[in-house]
């Protein structure tokens, strides 16, 4: 199974092994409260993510993540460094990549399906209505297509939106902290579903969490982000076939690992172990 | 504690007491159901608090012209004589028609005006900053102050009072679309972007579509504008109307029965609008737009 998935990551449909999004050298800074300010959130973040790869960013609240996902996706951009995409620099949003927004961004003036097809574009209605038939039965929507959004609960809102995006036939899906509204038992659910759509549909992912656990169940790859000014901290592979188990020793490992990385002490009411990180904890 | 266990023991007894005086069995858990008049809220009530209400206003309002001794202020009976009056010389579904008419003229004017209007100046930031002061200084004048301009450039005509019904409901329409589209949730713009939808779709799938609730809302306001400017119009602008009736009535022979008789129609009728508008706030397509209730 891990062979398969890694094999996939190499060859894309064009068949180069060039990678699906190239993180070079990118800085941001936002201006301050005070003239003249500038408050450093990136500096010189580089990454690389291959072809049908699930890679998590994982790093402390407000370290910049959310930022460096935006600035992949096209909605900001960086200060200084360049972002390509299949080796073209990012110019702005496109509807190849789609990005799952973590305020839920479902319409909500329209129902289940209207929303699932809202990107499915270029096709007669009959191959629309099956699309948006296949995606909503993925998400495990099916009997709840003429709802309307606020008709329905927050995982299953996070849902529709997932849908959406998967309608929209994407190269990568972008996803910003996507499940961190919902209830541990919803998120662990949500994980689930979206690591079997993940392998099914072949998708290259690019997922933002704070949540280190939530990184370790999902990923091919974790990039441990710094506090801010941001940079790469470390690249966590997760060579952990799937399903992972949650007990396993091999999941404990890379959980730890992070965890020290990030400075986190594994013991709660120890002392905070890493000096680099100041703020943690808060 | 043992004055708590007392209370609780009293509210046993009454408890029982309360069984037993509605005859069911105290071995069944079961509250006696209470009947319909026992709701204070049930429908029941709410008519009796309603329509009540309103039998005191008409006793208060035909007690207190007897007491004055008015010869000219009608008593509530007198307005009813009115309206039958109205209605058996064909008078009073003529002046509906005719203020209807001019008031669906106007209103939908404003509308087609108004919402685009409000959508494009909501959008560009730079044409807002262009007309906005345009707009705020136009709209606090009241279209009563209109009047004379219309009658200068309309004439007496039916285009005078929809001239002025459509500057009266124009306004509220295009501010509430500027402030809709304004504070728009970031993310549905952002999402629509991902889509690549073009400019013409975003507005038609987006843009209009987030802004509908409060545009409804402004829709609302604007029409109950426009149900009170039509009638001062038609004081002096036209003849025919109900706004007409109230004026002519009073002026050939001091007529207070049908002038009370014209107001009472008025709020039936304002409220009949109001009531419609309202429907549009239920359908799906919006309903998420407004606090639940």
């Amino acid at each position: 199974m891990k062979k398969a998935n890694a094999q996939l990551s190499t060859l894309n449909s064009q068949g180069s092994t060039e990678p699906a999004v190239s993180v070079r050298n990118v800085s941001m800074n936002f201006p301050g409260k005070r003239i003249g300010e500038e408050i450093d959130v990136l500096t010189n973040v580089s990454a690389e993510v291959a072809h049908g790869e699930f890679v998590c960013i994982v790093g402390p609240s407000g370290c910049g993540k959310s930022t460096l996902l935006n600035i992949v996706a096209g909605f900001l951009y960086a200060t200084s460094g360049e972002v390509l995409v299949e080796d073209q620099p990012v110019r702005g949003p496109d509807p190849r990549r789609i990005f799952v927004f973590q305020e839920n961004g479902v319409f909500p003036w329209l129902n289940v399906r209207e929303n699932v097809g809202f990107g499915v574009r270029g096709c007669h209605q009959a191959e629309r209505d099956r699309i948006m038939g296949h995606y909503i039965d993925m998400v495990g929507l099916r009997g709840f297509e003429n709802a309307y959004p606020r008709e329905l609960s927050g995982g299953m809102r996070q849902r529709v939106e997932i849908a959406r995006a998967l309608a929209a036939n994407p190269d990568i899906i972008y996803m910003d902290e996507p499940f961190g509204a919902l209830d541990f038992l919803t998120r662990l659910k949500m994980r689930n579903d979206l690591v079997r759509i993940w392998q099914s549909e072949k998708k290259t992912i690019l997922f933002v969490t704070h949540d280190i656990e939530e990184a370790i169940q999902l990923a091919d790859r974790v990039l441990v982000m710094s506090d801010r000014p941001a940079t790469i901290q470390e690249i966590v592979d997760v060579d952990l076939t799937r399903p992972r188990d949650l007990d396993s020793h091999g999941y404990l490992e890379k959980r730890d690992r992070i965890f020290r990385v990030m400075g986190m002490s594994l013991r709660v009411g120890e002392a905070i172990v890493n000096q680099n990180n100041r703020k943690n904890l808060g | 504690m043992s004055a708590k266990s007392e209370v609780r023991s009293n509210a046993l007894v009454s408890s029982k007491e309360a069984d037993i005086a509605t005859r069911t069995s105290p071995l069944t858990r079961e509250r006696p159901t209470p009947t319909w008049f026992q709701y204070p809220d049930s429908r029941f009530w709410r008519t009796v608090r309603a329509v009540g209400m309103l039998a005191l206003f008409f006793t208060a309002w035909g007690l207190a012209v007897r007491i004055s001794h008015s010869d000219l202020f009608p008593t509530p009976f007198d307005v009813f004589l009115g309206i039958i009056e109205l209605f058996q010389k064909g008078l009073l579904l003529k002046y509906i028609v005719a203020s209807l008419f001019r008031v669906t003229w106007g209103f939908t004017l404003a509308v087609l005006v108004g919402v685009p209007a409000g959508l494009i100046l909501g959008w560009y930031s730079r044409a807002f900053q262009a007309f906005n002061p345009i707009i705020q200084i136009l709209r606090p004048i009241s279209p009563i102050a209109w009047i004379p301009v219309a009658i200068l450039w309309f004439g007496v005509s039916d285009a005078a009072p929809i001239f002025l019904i459509f500057l009266a409901s124009v306004f509220p329409i295009t501010v509430s679309a500027i402030a809709a589209v304004q504070n728009m949730q970031p993310v549905y713009l952002r999402a629509a972007q991902n889509f690549g939808l073009s400019r013409s779709e975003l507005f038609r799938r987006v843009i209009f579509r987030a802004s509908l609730p409060q545009i409804i809302t402004g829709i609302r306001i604007a029409l109950g504008v426009a149900w009170l400017v039509v009638v001062a119009a038609e004081m002096i602008a036209v003849d025919s109307g109900l706004g007409y009736l109230i004026i002519d009535a009073r002026n050939a022979g001091k007529r207070y029965d049908l002038v009370v008789a014209g107001m009472v129609m008025i709020g039936f009728i304002g409220l009949g609008l109001d009531l419609l508008v309202r429907q549009l706030e239920k359908f799906d397509e919006v309903s998420w737009g407004y606090a639940k209730r």
